[in-house]
């Protein structure tokens, strides 16, 4: 078996008395979509904010290509090579495209302007986030200087995504980024989480709705109660087969495929 | 697998693609606003000074605009911590305490130990540095809202200022005359500007270059628009609001170095509403109390406008009260342009 990109084993999450992850496991294997379903409450965004050091879990381990690792803030995953697309976007909506693609890792001027007066590459950093929507087929937003919020629900996005697969040298998690979507839009932002993939970065991706995910995904990872319930394989299982699992009203096949 | 499209869509439409829709001139005019927002404090400031211009023929004499100046310097140096703070979603009520303590501190260290000038500005520094850095602990270790924060370091700060001083004013001929320095004036085209006038728009200018030019800038408005999405994008938020208490402290005591000059002594009593001025001063200059929007060179011109209102009134012989006055209708027209500016639709 091919060793997973990213492993989580049993990791526990508690809030008070309230458990949100109860020895949860997760596997990423190289270059798939695996999607990550499971009612409210099942543990889904605990799990995916361990994974990116938003939180730290209370036990359990994640190893990054086979090695442990402890994130104990967000900038720790990112050094791992871990990039998140958050449910909130996590963007800075006064700030331009460009800023927010280079937000925590701005770039400075080459020389004495960038050491001493420490300036930034105002135009290497939009050149480059210009490259960046180029390459994921995002050529409507015609000006990386436009500010976040002049942007549409679905270019908002797009910038977010972009901003993961510019810098996401291992992995890239998206939660939820169809959710608040019209029809377009979602298909646009499903097209961007395939051409993520074909660049050869694995996704993992959270969604509650189910034909984006029989869509896109390779394998779908059922989280159930704190727990991974079952990974199954869409192209051999139901749509309502997976939300039976998920909801708890039928047995996995084969608990962990 | 496809998914059925909808079908509803414009010609040339992108699912990812902008509307450019025909705007009326009223939200062109929002649109400007909400890009640029020292405009608008710039047009009034402009339209401030042609009015009281036309109203009185003294307004534009190298003599007033000299008094103006000074009369901002200190409102003008404060504003700039005052900025940082607001941008971040903060406020600052004890930058005035700040300014006050450190000016004593500079002045009675100097006058009772025979200190020189310079370590006893350094030393001023220092404390108003310690002071915006107690600050911004507070705000981030003990996660206290800023406005509770800096109301109960203005009482501290402003009864450690009674205690050291014993309450009684240091004269400026016990003073190193570098203290004073700021005070002093050099011809600038017939116009009599003072060293503190200089700094302050020099400070202006530097902090304005840092916000813009810098990720330390970036982080600033960032931290102020969203914290938790800053946070998320791996930015160190409790180091960036610590940093900018902190520097707001060493501005305060720069600050306090300008009003020595300005009075020419360090008195306990001095500057008891130049907190509330210098909110005044960023609100006018289109900074959002909210965070993460405005710009330093807006509270230097919020600085100006109220230095210019109170001036031009005073030369057209309006009473002191409606010169308050009119400062209250500014803020209040300020802070609804600026709800107004925040409802920006794509």
């Amino acid at each position: 078996m091919t060793t997973p990109v990213l492993r989580a084993r049993g990791l526990v999450k508690r809030y008070g008395r309230v458990t949100a992850l109860a020895g949860a496991d997760l596997e990423l294997l190289p270059g798939e979509i695996l999607a990550v379903i499971g009612d409210n409450g099942a543990g889904k965004s605990s799990l995916i904010k361990a994974l990116s050091g938003a939180v730290v879990p209370d036990e359990g381990e994640i190893l990054v290509d086979g090695r442990p690792v402890s994130f104990s803030s967000p900038l720790d995953a990112r050094e791992a090579g871990i990039e998140t697309v958050h449910q909130s976007l996590a963007v800075a909506p006064s700030l331009d495209i460009a800023a927010n693609l280079f937000l925590g890792r701005e770039r400075r001027r080459k020389g004495v302007l960038g050491s001493v007066f420490r300036m930034l590459d105002r135009n290497g950093m939009r050149e480059e986030a210009r490259r960046q929507l180029d390459a994921l087929g995002i050529m409507t937003i015609q000006n990386p200087g436009q500010a976040v919020e002049t942007l549409s629900g679905g270019q908002r996005q797009a910038v977010a995504v972009a901003r993961a697969a510019a810098f996401g040298s291992r992995v890239v998690i998206m939660d939820e980024p169809t959710a608040a979507l019209g029809v377009r839009e979602s298909r646009a932002v499903l097209d961007l989480v395939l051409q993520v993939r074909d660049r050869g970065l694995p996704v993992i991706l959270i969604s509650h709705n189910m034909p984006h995910v029989f869509e896109v995904a390779d394998r779908i990872h059922i989280q159930r109660l704190g727990r991974r319930k079952a990974v199954v394989d869409p192209k051999t299982i139901s749509m309502s087969d997976a939300v039976a699992i998920m909801t708890g009203a039928m047995e996995p096949p084969d608990p962990v495929a | 697998m496809t998914t059925t499209l909808s079908t509803s869509q414009s010609p040339g439409g992108n699912p990812l693609g902008r509307d450019d829709a025909k705007r009326s001139p009223l939200t062109r005019l929002q649109h400007l606003l909400h890009s640029q927002a020292t405009i608008g404090p710039a047009a009034v400031l402009l339209v401030a000074v042609i009015v009281f211009a036309v109203l009185s023929p003294r307004f534009l004499t190298p003599g007033n605009i000299s008094l103006i100046l000074q009369q901002v310097a200190v409102i003008g140096t404060l504003a700039v911590g005052q900025t940082i703070v607001i941008l971040t979603a903060g406020i600052d009520l004890s930058c005035g305490a700040i300014m006050v303590l450190t000016s004593i501190v500079m002045a009675k260290v100097a006058a009772d130990t025979g200190l020189p000038g310079l370590p006893a500005l350094l030393l001023g520094f220092l404390v108003g540095t310690l002071c915006g850095l107690l600050n911004g602990l507070l705000v981030t270790r003990l996660k206290l809202p800023p406005f509770i924060v800096t109301l109960g370091t203005l009482n501290v700060f402003f009864a450690l200022n009674l205690w050291y001083s014993a309450s009684a004013t240091i004269r400026g001929t016990d003073m190193p005359s570098l203290l004073l320095w700021t005070g002093q004036t050099v011809n600038v085209g017939g116009t009599r500007i003072t060293y503190g006038s200089i700094m302050m728009v020099l400070l202006v200018a530097a902090m304005a270059f840092a916000l813009k030019n810098t990720a330390w800038g970036r982080h600033v408005y960032a931290t102020g628009d969203d914290a938790e999405a800053s946070r998320l994008s791996g930015i160190r938020t409790a180091r960036v609001l610590l940093s900018v208490y902190a520097t707001a402290g060493a501005v305060y005591a720069l600050a306090a170095w300008v009003l020595i000059g300005r009075i020419a002594s360090a008195s306990p009593q001095a500057g008891q509403l130049d907190n509330l001025d210098s909110i005044t001063a960023v609100v006018i200059g289109g900074t959002s109390l909210f965070g993460g929007r405005g710009a330093i060179v807006g509270s230097l011109i919020g600085a100006l406008i109220v230095g210019v209102f109170r001036n031009g009134l005073a030369l057209a012989g309006v009473d002191v009260l409606w010169q308050t006055l009119a400062v209250g209708v500014l803020i209040i027209v300020a802070v609804s342009l600026d709800q107004w500016i925040r409802k920006v639709k794509p």
